[in-house]
């Protein structure tokens, strides 16, 4: 039912407003680029603080490379997504936005692809200053590595997004939004992180590719489903 | 009527559960490689089994929710939910306790305590989430979307022990996949699931009532407010 009412949307004109949504976004993130700027600032400093927990040298830093390198961008991803909702509260802007022509589930979609460019811009500049910081030979295995990163990060986008909705007009908000997306997001990131750390390592993509497609499917149906109950009611 | 069905309910409850106590304590023998520790069975798989089909049927009462309005849909969800995070801390710390003495540690990282930790992670944030909204439509609302989606998790946690190598044992009962239990053995564990069921059934109920005195002491609130 839920994938027919996907299905059905798909229009020219849906995915017209997809784009113009997506583009707004992009468009004010590339003027004020305040998300960015602390994102990115925010995962590197992260992966600066990491070198004092444990010796960043040594060969053991491998094994768990792919799990430093996760922890990094979901928090980065945090930043981004807290912003997405959160800048259409001034001046009234989501009511507009939820008043318009736009269907919920467009103007979800759309800030999610813009959400989602973001947070891979992201990915792919913090990659190499982690190889650099720590070492890691990251460009044996990108291409895989690259399946990995946007398969991870299209599934903390959809669910960051849908929880940055529903947390917007709440108190705690910037408290909630954490609370709320790291415990759904963590089959999918435990996945990730194994799967990063094979790959860094010098293996394949193996079974884990598969849950994280239906972990990525799963999530965008039931998000693109409820984001209309979670704007509108 | 409602005071005799939780009465009932709890004479039920408590009698199974004294019988089965003797049963599992005195007429049981220890298990062959385990010793004594392995009786901690008969609480952590029903407290689990409980907390797994709470979250379930609160997935149900959100959608009864989203699909009428009526907010008493909402009060079972929030009670059945709450009452199951309780069995699955209870699940959590029995399996822990095991842990200590079979594995010698307290915690492992693998799939299945993982998966289900962070359940037990979405459900309290799914409490949490409803306090820091007011208005009653809004926080069920909110609520019900959160409990949706936690399902997947709850659904995930209950396959992970096939889908990945877990250091957590595979099923062992005969329902799930052909029995791993000696024969007498397993059917107290599913005496203690009905007792505890039963007083499951009775906390839902008073947290219930007390969700609905809640509002209705909210909206006389906000009447008194308004003159």
């Amino acid at each position: 039912m839920v994938v027919q009412d996907v299905w059905g949307k798909l229009t020219p004109v849906f995915l017209r407003h997809v784009l113009t949504i997506a583009g707004k976004d992009l468009h004010a993130e590339l003027r004020t680029k305040e998300a960015w700027n602390s994102s990115i600032a925010f995962s590197v400093v992260i992966l600066v603080l990491f070198n004092f927990a444990f010796d960043p040298s040594s060969e053991q830093t491998r094994e768990f490379s792919g799990g430093l390198l996760w922890l990094a961008y979901s928090f980065a991803g945090a930043l981004v997504l807290n912003r997405s909702f959160a800048r259409e509260t001034q001046n009234d802007c989501l009511d507009a936005l939820i008043a318009s022509p736009v269907p919920s589930s467009a103007l979800f979609l759309g800030k999610a692809l813009a959400n989602f460019a973001l947070l891979l811009a992201i990915e792919l500049v913090s990659l190499p200053v982690f190889g650099l910081f720590y070492n890691i030979s990251w460009t044996a295995r990108f291409g895989p590595l690259l399946v990995v990163l946007v398969l991870g990060a299209w599934a903390l986008t959809v669910i960051g997004t849908l929880f940055s909705a529903l947390t917007v007009n709440l108190r705690l908000r910037e408290l909630m939004l954490p609370t709320l997306v790291y415990p759904m997001m963590l089959p999918a990131l435990m996945v990730e992180m194994t799967m990063t750390t094979n790959l860094l390592a010098g293996g394949h993509l193996d079974d884990g590719m598969r849950f994280l497609i239906a972990f990525d499917i799963i999530v965008t149906l039931l998000s693109v489903a409820f984001v209309d109950t979670v704007l509108v009611g | 009527m409602r005071e005799k069905i939780i009465f009932a309910l709890a004479a039920v409850s408590g009698t199974i559960l004294a019988w089965n106590m003797n049963t599992i304590f005195n007429k049981l023998p220890d298990e062959l490689n385990q010793g004594a520790i392995y009786r901690i069975i008969y609480f952590h798989v029903p407290a689990n089994i409980l907390g797994m089909l709470g979250f379930g049927l609160a997935l149900l009462f959100s959608i009864g929710f989203l699909m009428t309005k009526d907010l008493r849909y909402d009060a079972l969800a929030v009670s059945v939910t709450e009452v199951s995070l309780v069995f699955a801390a209870i699940g959590l710390a029995t399996g822990s306790i095991w842990a200590r003495i079979i594995w010698g540690v307290w915690w492992v990282w693998d799939a299945r305590l993982t998966s289900w930790l962070a359940c037990w992670l979405i459900f309290a944030g799914y409490l949490l989430l409803r306090r820091a909204v007011d208005e009653a439509n809004q926080r069920a609302r909110f609520g019900a979307v959160v409990s949706i989606l936690g399902t997947v998790n709850a659904y995930i946690s209950y396959k992970s022990i096939e889908w990945w190598n877990t250091q957590h044992p595979q099923p062992v009962l005969s329902i799930r996949n052909g029995g791993g239990m000696a024969p007498g053995m397993e059917p107290p564990l599913y005496w203690n699931l009905l007792a505890l069921m039963c007083l499951a059934a009775i906390l839902i109920m008073v947290r219930m009532r007390q969700e609905i005195f809640a509002r209705e002491i909210d909206t006389l609130r906000r009447l008194a407010h308004s003159h």
